[in-house]
């Protein structure tokens, strides 16, 4: 690995582009920074809410995988009684 | 805000010291890409190390193969703005994100790898990527 990197110290996650589910329905696609007292903070995501979008979810996913994630929102912070999961975005 | 320029120079050296130019303004842009017919490689450099610390090492391994793009090229995200957003309107559908990865054939994109398809992994898993992009579209 290089040895060029940055901003290390954080959590396994930090920068990583998570999915985390939203106790009230919705889902989140978006670069995970830290998990605070307040909860957690994403910068640079997507936001799918069952809603307002007519796709399915899982078809919603393969877009953004394909295509990238569109940055619907800079950042968000998830109080923990709306945290309902979180997985990588990518295998 | 762009990082010093100092302290990105060996994060561009990675890159160019494989042969790769860089392109540094949209004029550069346009030169290499606008009439380009045969296949292009554009890599999307980055500070974060988060991600951009694995892409550089796995470009390296995939510019050892045997089956290449025609041309290699890189523009830096968060340094050379304009470049970068000039080198982004060539990528049709596929959104920014940095690092990431470009194959283009005849101006197409025909292969993307985005910074999700590269935090988290090994430089060899997305070298392997990369390397089977150009299996596939290279001669």
């Amino acid at each position: 690995m290089s040895g060029h990197v940055f901003h290390p110290g954080h959590d396994d996650l930090h920068g990583v582009t998570v999915v985390v589910e939203l106790r009230d329905g919705r889902t989140v696609v978006g670069r995970w920074h830290e998990k605070t007292p307040r909860g957690v903070l994403l910068h640079d995501l997507a936001i799918y809410d069952p809603a307002s979008v007519t796709i399915p979810k899982e078809e919603w996913l393969a877009q953004l995988l394909k295509f990238g994630v569109p940055v619907d929102q800079k950042h968000i912070l998830i109080p923990d009684d709306q945290f309902g999961g979180v997985r990588r975005f990518s295998a | 805000m762009p990082y010093p320029e100092m302290m990105v120079k060996p994060m561009r050296e990675e890159v160019t010291r494989l042969g790769v130019q860089e392109l540094r303004t949209v004029a550069d842009v346009d030169a290499a890409l606008a009439a380009h017919e045969g296949t292009a490689l554009v890599f999307v450099n980055s500070v974060c190390g988060c991600a951009a610390g694995m892409a550089r090492p796995a470009l390296t391994k995939a510019l050892a193969n045997a089956k290449l793009p025609n041309k290699s090229y890189t523009v830096f995200a968060g340094q050379d703005l304009e470049a970068t957003a000039r080198a982004r309107s060539y990528f049709g559908e596929y959104r920014p994100s940095s690092p990431s990865v470009a194959l283009l054939k005849g101006g197409e994109v025909v292969a993307f790898v985005h910074r999700h398809q590269i935090e988290g992994r090994s430089a060899e898993q997305v070298a392997a990527d990369l390397i089977t992009a150009f299996d596939a579209h290279c001669g």
